[in-house]
């Protein structure tokens, strides 16, 4: 019998504690206690929600993140303006170049130069796109934590379409990295626009059949309706944005009000509100911002200008002295970046606020006296990224 | 109708009771097989714009078997604060009730394994044993997901043992008799209003009922839109949480075995069971104990089909939205159909 | 098509969005009077206002009832100490670095102290968002807490307390968000080593990708 190593003893003792501390038991006076997380199917990732339960009605909710902290603060500080985007592509994985877009802007803020038109209405069309890639999985989601399976897999199918369009123009799926200080790596491939367009008459084939599917469904209503109610004025207090907010009633779209250079208010397009404030009413103004959004994109890609798609940026980038703030709204909601340079070739600081950071910090206050499955509901229609909340 | 004569052969006792131990597994594992590779793998991947297993045989027809090669291959791990003992036997439990479903439904005027006079009452009294398998499974799994799982199970059962019941006898009411060979033989023979072209499948004539009978199905069953005991997006996969290998592939095997017996139970009762239409045939002809487990397998069939098309359609309910289903709507209403049926059965 | 004049457009309503923002000031200095120690605005960008410590809850609620700034958008903390490791991004040979003590630079609103914090708030119908700074004295490491001012507060002060280690007075759960609970040092303050750096250099910008607009411009897209 061989003898147990001093190592093996060693990490036979830390992965008990490990162990430990993921099952800690939170002392409470009644209740139980269930760690939702940080493996669980309803949590995109590595959220870990600890519920206190009696029965199947929660007493409170307190999630726990980390898991996925990447240190994204920390590391853009040692390196370039470039290197960075690929960085915050990895933000909120699923709508990835719309995190490069605010950077670059206040990259470009802080250098007084612009992207040419074209840059920046190529910019929006993308902008977008990846809105639509990533709210398309949202609907999919939704449905398949209320328990209907067959929609996800719908959203998987129709997602593929935008993506392949993400891909064709900028080369890469799911992390393009294709926004410049200054302006776009490459212009838009040749009968770009005639297949975008047909994909976006795709989505909007899947919008009608989502409606159908899952937003008509009785059970689907009674699961929603009601559930997780956000008044308009606790969603303003903890700082929730995007369609949680405008879920809430109220009107307030980023890409409407401070357009930030790009090119939202060249086009016709409607801002998505909902009175209710509950899950239903979540999942109902994401989905009409899809058809928002596939409306946008086919009006931007008929009066796209032309020009140059890159402005005269130096060789190698320094950015003055300065501090710029710029958010745009984001397909989780509002995402900007504070960007501290002291002239160097890269920030001295960034401070990153993602939206899903703020839109979980309300978890706790509102799965208050739900139930268990009421959880994955609220969850799944504040809709967050791992990526996004941890950074 | 005694059960000594199994196609027209005389055969003693012991050769009997392996005859019907082969037919009880064929029975109850063909349903499963059929039910899993039809619906589960082909139906479904339709529904969701995918192939589905195309590699294991023609259109991956053997894709079963290679699932069920891979299931006995893995481990199979007990949870270290598990009972031990409940949480071997919990999925024996629930696949034995299964095949005790099948003891009294019939295949043929003599292709019947046991033929009790109350043999509904008995198939469904066996069928909720498979509750007490799922709810030690979710106790011994000492995991709060698995409890949860197994407690959701239980009050489910409860709640739609009732309806499932109160459906049941509108039948035995309108058919007068217990016996599944006796409300086969009386849709059989039936007629609806003067009319015997088609007798009289109840599905037709207890409309109401078997609508609240396939929903209490979906519910005992635990398919989608009351899989409350599983929901994989809550509780992960409720009381299988900790079950892996063979353990699993019994659970995997009693559930759509369960679909193929509530099939057998739904398709016998409503839909007129191995019989045709007396009209069509002299039911009493020998050939029916060949045709007769085929036709069931067809109705069966059907009722599955209609159970998992069901269950890939909708999302889930919630666990008091169930309840209230089930105490507000189906109870009451099944009540009500057996009022209206006994009042028919007097009046005709 | 309409792009030639987008530019043109901006710097013409640049002066009036900066009335704005000299309105938002003046209604801040009228609730805070002295406590308002540093401004900075940028004309049509942004308004900075620094404001002192005993003054930081009172001016969050200023801005929040007062100039009507109701949406929360961030709290953090930046550390002005020019980083002892040398700019990383630079080059790897630049590892060893003399540590001369540096000057510290604040940034726009001024500053005395080597650790600020700011925060965020913006107003929906003024269509601007304001950012307030506080300086942190090191000898008195800590700031009454924003949560009855903004609820969504308290996550953020929970990371600024971990990655800069102020203490936030009134906290009601003030432990760490992100970090395991037994991480020592606060990873964000500059003096804190990005060990994956040191462990491998950085090999700084290498690849330097041609720039488009260099080049030749390539056909039109059809």
């Amino acid at each position: 019998m061989a003898a147990i190593t001093d190592r093996q003893r060693l990490a036979y003792a830390n992965a008990q504690a490990a162990d430990g501390r993921v099952n800690l038991e939170f002392e409470t006076d009644e209740g139980m206690t269930l760690n939702m997380g940080p493996q669980h199917p309803a949590t995109h990732g590595t959220l870990r929600i600890v519920v206190k339960l009696d029965g199947e009605q929660v007493l409170s909710c307190e999630p726990v993140m980390g898991y996925m902290h990447r240190g994204y603060e920390k590391l853009t500080e040692v390196r370039t303006y470039p290197q960075v985007t690929t960085l915050i592509n990895r933000i909120d994985w699923l709508g990835s170049f719309a995190n490069e877009v605010p950077f670059i802007l206040a990259a470009e803020r802080l250098m007084e130069i612009e992207a040419p038109p074209r840059a920046q209405w190529i910019r929006t069309a993308l902008f977008e796109l990846s809105r639509i890639a990533n709210i398309s999985l949202f609907v999919g989601d939704m449905a398949l934590h209320i328990g209907a399976m067959t929609a996800a897999f719908y959203a998987f199918r129709d997602r593929e379409f935008v993506l392949n369009q993400i891909e064709a123009a900028t080369g890469g799926r799911f992390h393009p990295n294709f926004d410049r200080i200054g302006g776009l790596k490459d212009d838009l491939p040749k009968g770009w626009i005639a297949d975008t367009k047909a994909a976006m008459e795709r989505i909007r084939d899947f919008c009608d059949e989502m409606e159908i599917l899952v937003e008509g469904n009785e059970i689907f209503e009674a699961r929603t309706r009601g559930i997780g109610v956000i008044p308009a004025e606790v969603a303003m207090q903890f700082g929730l944005t995007g369609a949680n907010l405008r879920a809430s009633g109220v009107d307030w779209d980023l890409r409407r009000d401070e357009p930030v250079g790009l090119a939202w208010n060249e086009v016709d397009w409607n801002v998505i509100t909902h009175p209710d404030g509950d899950s239903f009413a979540r999942f109902w103004v994401r989905l009409q911002e899809i058809r928002e959004s596939t409306r946008i994109v086919d009006q931007l890609l008929d009066g796209l200008p032309a020009g140059p798609y890159m402005a005269k940026v130096p060789r190698i980038i320094k950015v003055p002295e300065g501090e710029a703030w710029v958010a745009t709204e984001n397909p989780l909601g509002e995402m900007g970046y504070y960007v501290v340079s002291q002239g160097g070739l890269g920030p001295f600081r960034v401070k990153i606020r993602t939206a899903s950071f703020n839109n979980v910090s309300v978890v706790p206050w509102v799965c208050r006296g739900v139930y268990v499955p009421d959880v994955i509901t609220i969850l799944a229609s504040l809709y967050f990224i791992l990526g996004d909340i941890d950074r | 109708m005694t059960s000594s004569l199994v196609l027209g052969l005389e055969l003693a006792y012991w050769q009997q009771s392996i005859l019907r131990s082969l037919g009880i597994l064929l029975a109850v594992l063909l349903p499963a097989g059929t039910f899993v590779y039809l619906f589960l793998f082909k139906m479904v991947s339709f529904m969701q714009s995918r192939l589905g297993p195309m590699e294991a045989g023609p259109f991956g027809s053997m894709q079963l078997l290679a699932e069920v090669g891979k299931w006995i291959q893995k481990e199979d791990i007990i949870p270290e604060k598990a009972d031990r003992l409940l949480f071997k036997i919990a999925p024996y439990l629930v696949v034995s009730t299964v095949l005790l479903t099948y003891i009294v439904v019939p295949f043929g005027p003599d292709m019947i394994f046991a033929n009790h006079d109350t043999g509904i009452f008995f198939a469904l009294a066996v069928s909720s044993i498979s509750t007490l398998g799922v709810l030690a499974a979710g106790w011994a799994s000492a995991n709060k997901f698995s409890l949860m799982g197994g407690l959701r199970a239980a009050g489910q059962l409860i709640a739609y043992e009732l309806p499932l019941i109160l459906a049941v006898v509108g039948v035995v009411i309108q058919a007068g008799t217990m016996n599944m060979s006796g409300i086969v033989a009386a849709q059989a023979n039936g007629e609806i209003f003067g009319f015997d072209g088609i007798g009289s499948p109840y599905f037709i004539t207890q409309f109401l009922g078997f609508v609240i009978f396939m929903i209490a199905v979906q519910a005992e069953l635990a398919q989608t839109p009351f899989d409350m005991p599983i929901a994989e997006s809550e509780l992960v996969t409720g009381y299988l949480t900790e079950y892996s290998g063979i353990r699993f592939l019994l659970f995997f095997i009693g559930e759509f075995a369960a679909v193929g017996a509530f099939g057998a139970i739904a398709a016998t009762l409503f839909m007129g069971g191995w019989a045709v239409p007396a009209a069509w045939a002299d039911l009493n002809n020998n050939i029916f104990n060949l045709l007769g487990p085929l036709i069931l397998m067809a109705k069966m069939t059907l009722v599955g089909g209609f159970i998992f098309f069901i269950r890939f359609t909708m999302p889930r309910f919630r666990e008091d939205q169930l309840q209230k289903l089930a105490w507000t709507v189906l109870i009451p209403l099944s009540l009500v159909n057996i009022l209206a049926t006994t009042i028919l059965k007097v009046a005709f | 098509m309409s792009s030639p004049e987008a530019p043109a457009t901006e710097e013409a309503e640049a002066p009036v969005t900066d009335e704005v923002r000299e309105e938002v000031l003046a209604e801040l200095r009228e609730d805070l009077g002295d406590a308002i120690v540093g401004t900075h605005i940028v004309p049509g960008q942004d308004l900075w206002v620094r404001v002192t410590k005993d003054a930081w809850q009172q001016a969050g609620f200023a801005l929040r009832d007062g100039a009507g700034f109701k949406m929360f958008e961030f709290v953090s903390a930046i550390d002005w100490l020019p980083s002892p490791w040398g700019k990383s991004e630079d080059s790897p040979t630049d590892e060893v670095v003399e540590t001369e003590p540096a000057e510290i630079v604040t940034g726009y609103a001024g500053g005395d102290t080597r650790f600020q914090v700011f925060a965020r708030a913006h107003s929906q119908t003024r269509k601007m968002g304001v950012t307030l700074k506080v300086d942190v004295p090191e000898d008195d490491f800590s700031l009454p807490t924003w949560i009855p001012v903004f609820a969504g507060a308290n996550w953020h002060e929970r990371e600024t307390r971990e990655m800069f280690g102020i203490d936030f007075v009134g906290h009601p759960h003030l432990v760490n968000i992100y970090l395991p609970g037994e991480f020592e040092g606060h990873p964000l303050r500059k003096d804190f080593p990005l060990l994956a750096r040191h462990v491998k250099p950085w090999p700084g910008i290498v690849d330097i990708e041609p720039m488009p607009g260099d080049e030749s411009e390539e056909g039109e897209e059809g």
